[in-house]
């Protein structure tokens, strides 16, 4: 059978592969002088979990920052799930990265949660008053979410009466709760104290195991080695190596990376 | 004190009484809701990243803060006639209010404003807002929140200022006592009164400044 014999009707070979979740080309963000993110490259498939780490102050969190339209980067492009494309040659409007934000949603570091609403009013916020979704409908949806993490019983309660641990716990509910395509974590973990670290980070595999797509940038070497699918090691605002967790964490093949997990696995 | 100054102290109560709640309290109320409308949209500006907006309103505050509120008083309502501007003295009084309490309560709001965490902007952007929605939905209500101990201040201050409204010719409080005292030449006495009831109803504004702390103290974000 020649080639021109195949079945016009099957899928031709011109059509694409499915676009990968989130596309990142030739990122670049200075602060002033201060070049902090140089071109970077960075792919994650659907239910691909990503983790990246490095020294603070390696850009990391920027690369975050700039997903959610937090920073906005001065050049490159970020697309995700083919739909919305940002070039940031040409500086964006503010319109433009809301498109990031409705598809994308943030856990940080310091969780952030809004002090003068409850549990649930931080959880229904952004569904009802931006996605402008029916109240009784948003509101079942937040409870079932907060009845997972175990917080049904602290919907009324104010976030200065919650823990660290269920402060993020609610950040990452109120994540959920907007429907992204991604989720993207700023050391979910950084400011609990460590009896609390288990219960986030447990949640956060959940997730992973679900089939979310994440970004994660973190510290916690032992979980990136568990949970994420890749992972991204960041260095004076480059991807200094990338690759298989168990493989990079373990045998990594560059120098900086060498050091940088030593000095983590020996701090003195 | 004897028998007569006893009864004028309580005979001259009455219009004293009748100048704070005629005059004083809605002088001072009016004034302040109009100054804190403009102080509002003043303190906007000024956070304003246009140079030029932020320097109308920096121009503004230094200039209402950089003059007595006495000058501005008769300004408005002495000066502008002879530009053939004539206003009422109680209009005159609320304008002149207003102006200054914008001023002062702008810088006020401004800086309570900024000690509202940049990870509540950032969280109001994450969840989608607009920079107007998470001003009004997210940042406002944290910083009226800080910000009603300092402006309980500026209110019990332009009550106690309301008193130079009297030499415009409102009938408020201390122009009643004025009255009073240029009648029964009784000076001390009428002056004391009148001292005594601004101290009253400043009293009862503290208390009502103490109530709202603990009420509102709570959530803001640390």
């Amino acid at each position: 059978m020649s080639p021109t014999d195949l079945p016009t009707d099957a899928a031709p070979a011109g059509v694409p592969a499915p676009a990968p979740l989130l596309r990142v080309r030739g990122l670049s963000k200075s602060f002033g002088t201060n070049r902090v993110l140089e071109s970077i490259d960075l792919t994650v498939g659907r239910g691909r979990v990503l983790a990246l780490i490095g020294p603070s102050g390696s850009g990391k969190t920027t690369i975050l920052r700039c997903l959610n339209g937090l920073e906005v980067a001065d050049g490159g492009t970020i697309s995700i799930n083919g739909e919305v494309t940002l070039d940031f040659g040409t500086a964006p409007a503010r319109k433009e990265l809301t498109g990031l934000r409705d598809r994308s949603a943030m856990v940080f570091q310091h969780y952030n949660l809004f002090p003068h609403k409850t549990v649930l009013e931080n959880v229904i916020e952004g569904p009802i008053i931006v996605q402008g979704r029916p109240r009784a409908e948003a509101t079942a949806e937040a409870l079932a979410l907060l009845g997972r993490v175990g917080l049904a019983d602290k919907r009324d309660a104010h976030p200065f009466e919650l823990s660290g641990g269920q402060q993020q716990r609610v950040g990452i509910v109120r994540a959920l709760a907007l429907r992204p395509q991604l989720l993207l974590f700023d050391e979910p973990t950084s400011s609990l104290d460590p009896e609390l670290v288990g219960d986030v980070l447990r949640l956060i595999k959940e997730l992973a195991v679900e089939g979310w797509t994440m970004v994660i940038v973190t510290h916690e070497l032992e979980f990136a080695r568990e949970v994420a699918t890749e992972v991204a090691f960041v260095d004076g605002g480059t991807i200094v190596e990338h690759g298989d967790p168990k493989q990079l964490l373990r045998n990594p093949t560059q120098e900086r990376t060498r050091q940088f997990l030593h000095r983590l696995l020996f701090p003195f | 004190m004897n028998q007569s100054t006893w009864d004028l102290f309580l005979s001259s109560l009455g219009p004293i009484v009748l100048g704070a709640v005629t005059g004083t309290i809605p002088l001072a109320l009016v004034s302040f809701a109009v100054g804190l409308a403009l102080a509002l949209v003043l303190a906007l500006m000024r956070l304003s990243r246009r140079r030029w907006i932020s320097s109308i309103a920096r121009v503004y505050i230094s200039i209402v803060r950089g003059t007595p509120l006495l000058v501005q008083l008769f300004v408005i309502f002495y000066g502008l006639p002879s530009l053939g501007v004539l206003i009422d003295p109680w209009p005159s009084a609320v304008i002149a209010f207003s102006v200054n309490v914008g001023g002062y309560a702008a810088e006020v709001i401004r800086a309570a404003i900024l000690s509202v965490p940049k990870g509540q902007w950032e969280a109001a952007y994450m969840i989608g807002m607009s920079h107007r929605r998470a001003l009004t939905r997210i940042i406002l209500p944290q910083a009226a929140r800080v910000s009603v101990p300092p402006l309980s201040n500026t209110f019990i201050s332009l009550v106690k200022d309301t008193s130079l409204a009297s030499l415009i010719l409102v009938t408020e409080l201390f122009r009643q006592a004025q009255q009073v005292a240029a009648f029964s030449q009784e000076f001390m006495l009428l002056y004391l009164e009148a001292a005594l009831v601004y101290w009253v109803i400043c009293l009862v504004l503290s208390s009502v400044q103490g109530v709202l702390e603990t009420r509102l103290d709570r959530y803001v974000a640390h």
